[in-house]
């Protein structure tokens, strides 16, 4: 078997949702060739060739794949994947925009999101907003696969040594072009990768009351993520929305403020190691799933919590 | 310019969904159904542009049972103008709804194709752009915000991090995200006038199109529970047990 893993990258640096791939690449077994699609992306390619377990880099650096767009990949990734049983992506935007266009090129099915590896045509994956989970098997010749990030615990990205070869693949499709990009300015670990997060609800009652958890996410190192309702209502941006239709987070603790734990958050946050739950309605589902819950006025328990940190950090 | 939106049914979002004790699936028997959410989203933006007098005609098609003419008639009664339904009570996966729609494009010949980006029950996130490969279309995927401009159409994107905007050449296939707007309730009377409204039925070998499945769903099973936690008193107890229980911090 051979599998080919898409690099997420930002063209300077190796996103570490690819690493947890190689991770999902290694638990199915074979060589594992990383492909860096990107422009000016050199960088990206030396790292990805130290990463644990790295048979070979492939570079395809033009400016067709300067901004990631799903029709100029999906031509790449189609012919550059050829031969290979398996090709893995993440299962960030990027992912998830251009490998269903592979799929559909070359007229197999894709296996979205997968969160175990049972054997080298079996797969787990969530359904149902992750209420229900599914093993499914491939039966096409070429496995094309994207990777929940947070099931798979990440291969070191140090001590390889694989080969770096350019690809003189230059696909541009002409369908699309890139306009602009706003992306988030933020000094915060990602929420994706980040070892704590604290995120808050629709209880927030405002954008401007987030600072409150900003300022407890600073003393923990802490990513800040919202819920649905939180975005739907205008507090902060979408970026920031963890569960089904948002982000997939897996911390080690997850710390949900003024959350009710519709089924939609759940999905996104209930593989973390440790919840914690902060709300003033005891009913609240959040509780069922909380390792620690406390029944309180969150404007009062969180200027609390930044104190009582502040003593023991 | 003729916009063609497809709908899914799907479980109610508000329906808690319970897995058979036999683990070949989700137990469907007896509950609420309706068009899902993101397809929602998709027929609104479609009114929208029809609204606006970017779109001069909205077609909508679904792929399931007979029920699923419930779905488009929810869409007709939104503002859609026609239906089509392609009638099968197989399980119709990702690509081979992909085909199917593409077996529709080739007939109506739409500008834009508007989808919801993913399904709430399978949880796929692949139709879209499965489509527009088979089409040889761009793809605006996650759009919070789409905005005509001639012979293109410029899309705003929700992506990790941020926001992304690209340019498609029409015809282009987009999947719709939440921010994209607030669907509309239908009102009664136009309920009513939907009744009215022309659907045609298909069926996917009048399309001409295999839909056997390339996936085999082995088991479905209900996810491990988490064991329930312990409730604390106050915010200093609940540092403690962090730093000298679960030892997070």
């Amino acid at each position: 078997m051979s599998i080919l893993v898409f690099a997420e990258h930002d063209n300077s640096s190796l996103k570490q949702a690819t690493l947890s791939v190689l991770a999902a690449a290694k638990a199915i077994g074979g060589d594992v060739d990383v492909l860096v699609a990107g422009e000016n992306c050199g960088a990206v390619a030396e790292q990805a060739a130290k990463a644990e377990g790295v048979n070979k880099v492939l570079v395809a650096d033009n400016a067709a794949y300067g901004h990631f767009l799903g029709e100029n990949l999906a031509d790449l990734v189609a012919e550059a994947g050829k031969g290979y049983s398996h090709i893995l992506a993440s299962a960030g935007t990027v992912g998830k925009d251009f490998m269903p266009r592979v799929a559909a090129l070359l007229d197999v099915a894709q296996i979205s999101d997968i969160m175990a590896v049972v054997d080298s045509d079996t797969f787990v994956r969530p359904i149902y907003a992750g209420n229900a989970i599914a093993t499914v098997k491939s039966s096409d010749s070429t496995k094309l696969i994207t990777v929940r990030s947070t099931g798979f615990d990440p291969v070191s990205g140090e001590g390889g040594s694989a080969s770096v070869e350019n690809l003189d693949i230059v696909k541009d499709a002409g369908l699309s072009s890139f306009v602009s990009e706003q992306l988030a300015e933020s000094d915060r670990p990602d929420l994706a990768t980040a070892d704590i997060v604290i995120s808050g609800g629709r209880g927030m009652q405002n954008g401007e009351n987030f600072k409150m958890l900003e300022k407890v996410a600073d003393l923990l190192g802490a990513g800040v993520g919202a819920s649905r309702a939180a975005v739907d209502a205008g507090f902060v941006p979408n970026d920031m929305q963890v569960g089904q239709t948002g982000k997939i987070v897996a911390p080690q603790l997850y710390i949900a403020v003024g959350i009710s734990g519709a089924i939609q958050h759940l999905a996104g946050m209930g593989d973390s190691k440790v919840i914690v739950a902060i709300n003033k309605d005891e009913e609240a589902p959040i509780f069922q799933v909380a390792d620690y819950g406390l029944v309180a006025d969150l404007f009062e328990a969180i200027p609390q919590l930044e104190e009582e940190l502040k003593k023991v950090l | 310019m003729k916009v063609l939106v497809a709908v899914k049914r799907v479980i109610d979002y508000n329906v808690k969904v319970r897995v058979k004790p036999d683990n070949s699936g989700v137990d469907l028997a007896n509950v609420k159904m309706a068009m899902n959410p993101f397809c929602e989203i998709a027929v609104e933006e479609a009114v929208r542009l029809k609204e606006k007098g970017v779109a001069s005609e909205i077609v909508v098609v679904s792929i399931g049972p007979k029920a699923a003419q419930e779905q488009i008639r929810t869409a007709l009664a939104l503002g859609a103008d026609r239906g089509i339904h392609i009638e099968t009570d197989e399980e119709v996966q990702s690509l081979a709804a992909a085909k199917l729609l593409k077996a529709v494009v080739d007939k109506e010949e739409p500008k834009m194709v508007i989808l919801g980006k993913q399904s709430i029950d399978s949880d796929n996130n692949q139709t879209g752009q499965m489509l527009a490969a088979l089409a040889g279309m761009g793809q605006g995927t996650f759009a919070s915000e789409v905005v005509v401009e001639g012979e293109k159409v410029n899309v705003t994107r929700e992506v990790d991090g941020g926001l992304m905007t690209v340019s498609l050449n029409l015809p282009a296939v987009i999947t719709t995200d939440l921010r994209l707007n607030e669907p509309r309730y239908a009102s009664l009377p136009n309920i009513m006038k939907a009744k009215k409204k022309p659907l045609d039925a298909t069926t996917p070998a009048d399309l001409g199109v295999d839909i056997a499945p390339r996936l085999e769903t082995v088991k479905v099973e209900a996810p491990a529970a988490r064991k329930g936690g312990i409730m604390v008193e106050d915010v200093a107890q609940l540092v403690d047990k962090l730093k000298n229980e679960a030892k997070v911090i």
